[in-house]
C-alpha cells in the first residue's frame, strides 16, 4: 500500500458511513427503519465506548461510567419535563454534573494512588449509588420503571432536541457525535498528555521523577471521559425516548462498556466502534437466526432472549483469555506482522 | 417515614446485627480468593445465585433441606474449582485487572443461563420458620440461624487455616506468592483448594439465603456491589477488617432503611464507603494493597 492511498482511506472511510442511509434505502427499502435504527445504536454506544477508552487505555479501568451516562441522561430528562428546559441547556449541565462528579472521586483516587482492584471497586460504588439515587428519587425518575422525556409537538423539534421519528435525521446526528468522538480521541492520542498518561500507567513513580503531575493528568483524562460519556447518555435518551435505570446506569451497564470497549480494542481509534458493531451484530443476529428457525423457537422458547447474553458472556472469558488487544487490535497486530 | 429512638429503632440495629452474618460470611469467601489467588471473583453472587438455584431443586426433589444444602455447597465448590481452572488460571500472568473483567464474563454466562434455565420469575423454597418474639420486637427465625451459622463458618474457616496442614500452607503462600513454590509447594493445588474452599463459602451462604429470599437471576447484582464494598472497606484480602465492615455497612442498611427507603439506607452506605476509603485507602484494618 503506497502512503498516498492510507491517507485517503479515513476520508473514504467517513464518506461511506455517511452514505449508510442512502445504501439502506437502496438495498433494504422495506426494513429501512428497523436497520437504520440498528445504526443509530451502535453509533451511540460507539461514542460512549470511545469516552470509556480515552482513560480505559491508560489502565485507569472504570465501573464507574454507567453513573456518568446516567447523570447525563437524568438530568436533562428531569430538567425537560419538570422545569420546561430546553435540552440545549439541559445536556450541558448534566455534561458538567458528570465531569464535577468525576473530579470530586478522581482526585482522592489519584492523590491516595487508588488503582486496578480497588479503582475498579470503587468506581463500581459510585455507580451502585447514583443507580440507588436514580430509584430512590422515584417521585420524580419514575424510579425502577424508568420515565420518558414529555414529547414535543410531532416529535421533531429543534427546540427540544427531538429527532426520533425521522430515522435519517437522528442516524445524521449521531453520525456526527461519533465522528466528534473519533476526533476527541485523535487529538488526546496526538497530544503529550497520551504520553504522559502512558508514561505513568507503566510506573507512577518514574513518570513523576521526570516531572509529570500524575495526578493532573488522570483528573484531565477522567473529567473530559466522563463528560463524553453525559453527553452519550443525554443524547442517548433524546433518541431513545425512555430511559430506566438499569438501561443507561448500573452495574450490568458499566460492564458492557468496558467489555464492548475491550472486545473492539482499546488501544485503537476504531477499536470501541468495532466493540459496538460486534455486540449489536451478535445481539441482533441470534435475534434474527432464532426467530427464523421454527425448531430453534421450539427448543429455546422465551428464554431466547438470554441467549445473546450467554453467548455475549462466553465470547468475554475467550477475548480476555486469548484476545486480550480486541478484534480489531488483533488484526492490526496480525497485519502489521504480515507486511513486514 | 420519622425515625424515633423506640423499640422499633432497637428492632432495625439488631436486624442489622443479623444481616451482618451473612454478609461477613459472603465477604470472606471473597476475602480468602483474593487473599491466597489475588483475584477477584467479581461473579461471587453469582456463584452463590447458583447455589441457591441447586438447592432449591434439590430440596423440591424431595431431598431434606440438609442433604440439599451439602449438595449445593459441593456444587459451588465444584463451580468455584472450574472457574479457577479454565478462567483464572489462563489469565493468572496478565494484568490484574483482566482477572476482574474476565470473571465479569462470568456473571454475565451465570446470569444469562440462569435465565434461560429457570426464567425470570421469583422462586421460594417454600421453608417457614417463623420469627421468634422478644419485649415487642420480632425476629425471624432464619435469620437467628444465618447469624449463628455464619459465625461458627468463620470460626470453622479460623480454626482450619490455623490448626491444619494444608490451613498453614494456604496463609504461606498468601504471604509470599513467589518464595513457596521454590520450597516445594505446589502452588496451583493449593491455588484449586482455596477456589473450592471459597466456593463451598458461597455455597454455605446460599443455603443459608434461601431460607430468608426469594431466588430469581438477578440476585447477585443485589448483594454483589454490597460485597465488593465489605471487602474494600476492610482491606481486601484482609478477613477480620471484611468481618468488621460487614458489621458497619449492615447498621446503615437496616437503620437506613427503617428510617427512609430501602434505596436510601443503600445509597447512605455507598456513599460512606467512598468517603471511608478516601479517609483510609487501605481500608480499615491495612491489609496488603
Amino acid at each position: 500500500m503506497s502512503l498516498r492511498k492510507l491517507r485517503l482511506a479515513p476520508l473514504l472511510g467517513v464518506l461511506a458511513v455517511a452514505l449508510v442511509p442512502l445504501a439502506v434505502r437502496a438495498l433494504l427499502p422495506g426494513s429501512e427503519k428497523y436497520y437504520l435504527h440498528l445504526a443509530v445504536q451502535i453509533l451511540l454506544w460507539s461514542f460512549i465506548y470511545t469516552a470509556w477508552s480515552l482513560m480505559g487505555r491508560f489502565g485507569l479501568t472504570s465501573l464507574g461510567h454507567g453513573a456518568f451516562t446516567g447523570i447525563g441522561a437524568y438530568t436533562t430528562v428531569l430538567l425537560w419535563n419538570l422545569l420546561g428546559l430546553t435540552p440545549w441547556l439541559g445536556i450541558p449541565l448534566g455534561v458538567a454534573l458528570a465531569t464535577l462528579v468525576g473530579l470530586l472521586v478522581g482526585y482522592p483516587c489519584f492523590r491516595l494512588r487508588i488503582a486496578g482492584h480497588y479503582f475498579a471497586l470503587l468506581t463500581l460504588a459510585l455507580t451502585e449509588f447514583v443507580r440507588l439515587c436514580i430509584v430512590g428519587l422515584r417521585d420524580y425518575t419514575g424510579g425502577s420503571l424508568g420515565t420518558q422525556p414529555a414529547r414535543y409537538g410531532s416529535g421533531i423539534s429543534l427546540y427540544a432536541v427531538q429527532f426520533e421519528p425521522d430515522r435519517v435525521l437522528a442516524y445524521y446526528i449521531a453520525f456526527a457525535l461519533w465522528l466528534v468522538g473519533l476526533y476527541v480521541w485523535l487529538r488526546v492520542d496526538r497530544s503529550m498528555d497520551r504520553y504522559a498518561l502512558d508514561a505513568a500507567s507503566q510506573d507512577e513513580d518514574a513518570a513523576a521523577s521526570v516531572g509529570i503531575d500524575v495526578t493532573r493528568e488522570k483528573l484531565k483524562i477522567t473529567a473530559l471521559s466522563a463528560g463524553m460519556s453525559a453527553l452519550g447518555g443525554g443524547m442517548f435518551v433524546q433518541y431513545q425516548m425512555y430511559i430506566g435505570p438499569d438501561t443507561i446506569a448500573g452495574l450490568g451497564l458499566s460492564l458492557n462498556i468496558v467489555f464492548a470497549a475491550i472486545a473492539g480494542g482499546i488501544g485503537v481509534l476504531l477499536g470501541p466502534t468495532v466493540g459496538a458493531v460486534f455486540t449489536q451484530a451478535l445481539a441482533e443476529g441470534l435475534r434474527v437466526v432464532i426467530q427464523g428457525s421454527e425448531t430453534l423457537k421450539g427448543l429455546l422458547g422465551s428464554s431466547a432472549l438470554s441467549l445473546d447474553q450467554l453467548i455475549y458472556g462466553l465470547l468475554l472469558i475467550l477475548f480476555i483469555i486469548y484476545m486480550p488487544k480486541g478484534i480489531l487490535g488483533s488484526l492490526l497486530a496480525w497485519w502489521q506482522r504480515r507486511v513486514r | 417515614m420519622d425515625c424515633q429512638l423506640d423499640i422499633f429503632f432497637l428492632e432495625a440495629i439488631l436486624n442489622g446485627v443479623l444481616l451482618a452474618g451473612l454478609l461477613a460470611l459472603l465477604a470472606l469467601g471473597l476475602n480468602l480468593i483474593f487473599g491466597v489467588i489475588d483475584v477477584v471473583w467479581i461473579c461471587y453472587a453469582e456463584l452463590v445465585m447458583v447455589g441457591m438455584y441447586g438447592i432449591n431443586h434439590a430440596y423440591k426433589a424431595g431431598a431434606p433441606f440438609l442433604l440439599a444444602a451439602l449438595i449445593g455447597i459441593a456444587l459451588v465448590a465444584l463451580a468455584g474449582a472450574v472457574l479457577h481452572l479454565l478462567v483464572i488460571s489462563p489469565v493468572l500472568d496478565t494484568p490484574p485487572i483482566n482477572q476482574l473483567l474476565v470473571t465479569g464474563g462470568v456473571l454475565f454466562f451465570l446470569q444469562a443461563a440462569a435465565t434461560m434455565v429457570f426464567g425470570i420469575d421469583f422462586r421460594n423454597i417454600g421453608i417457614r420458620l417463623g420469627s421468634v418474639g422478644l419485649l415487642d420486637m420480632s425476629f425471624a427465625t432464619a435469620r437467628i440461624v444465618t447469624f449463628v451459622v455464619a459465625l461458627a463458618a468463620m470460626l470453622a474457616l479460623w480454626l482450619f487455616l490455623r490448626r491444619t496442614y494444608l490451613g498453614t500452607a494456604i496463609r504461606a503462600i498468601a504471604q509470599d506468592r513467589q518464595i513457596m513454590p521454590l520450597m516445594g509447594v505446589d502452588s496451583r493445588r493449593l491455588y484449586l483448594v482455596t477456589s473450592a474452599i471459597g466456593g463451598a463459602l458461597a455455597g454455605l451462604a446460599a443455603a443459608l439465603m434461601v431460607l430468608q429470599y426469594d431466588i430469581y437471576p438477578q440476585i447477585g447484582l443485589q448483594f454483589g456491589p454490597l460485597i465488593f464494598m465489605i471487602c474494600v472497606l476492610g482491606g481486601l484480602g484482609n478477613m477480620i477488617g471484611g468481618f468488621i465492615a460487614a458489621f458497619i455497612i449492615s447498621q446503615f442498611i437496616a437503620v437506613g432503611s427503617s428510617c427512609f427507603h430501602t434505596e436510601w439506607g443503600y445509597a447512605v452506605a455507598f456513599l460512606f464507603f467512598m468517603l471511608a476509603i478516601f479517609i483510609r485507602p487501605q481500608g480499615l484494618l491495612g491489609g496488603k494493597g
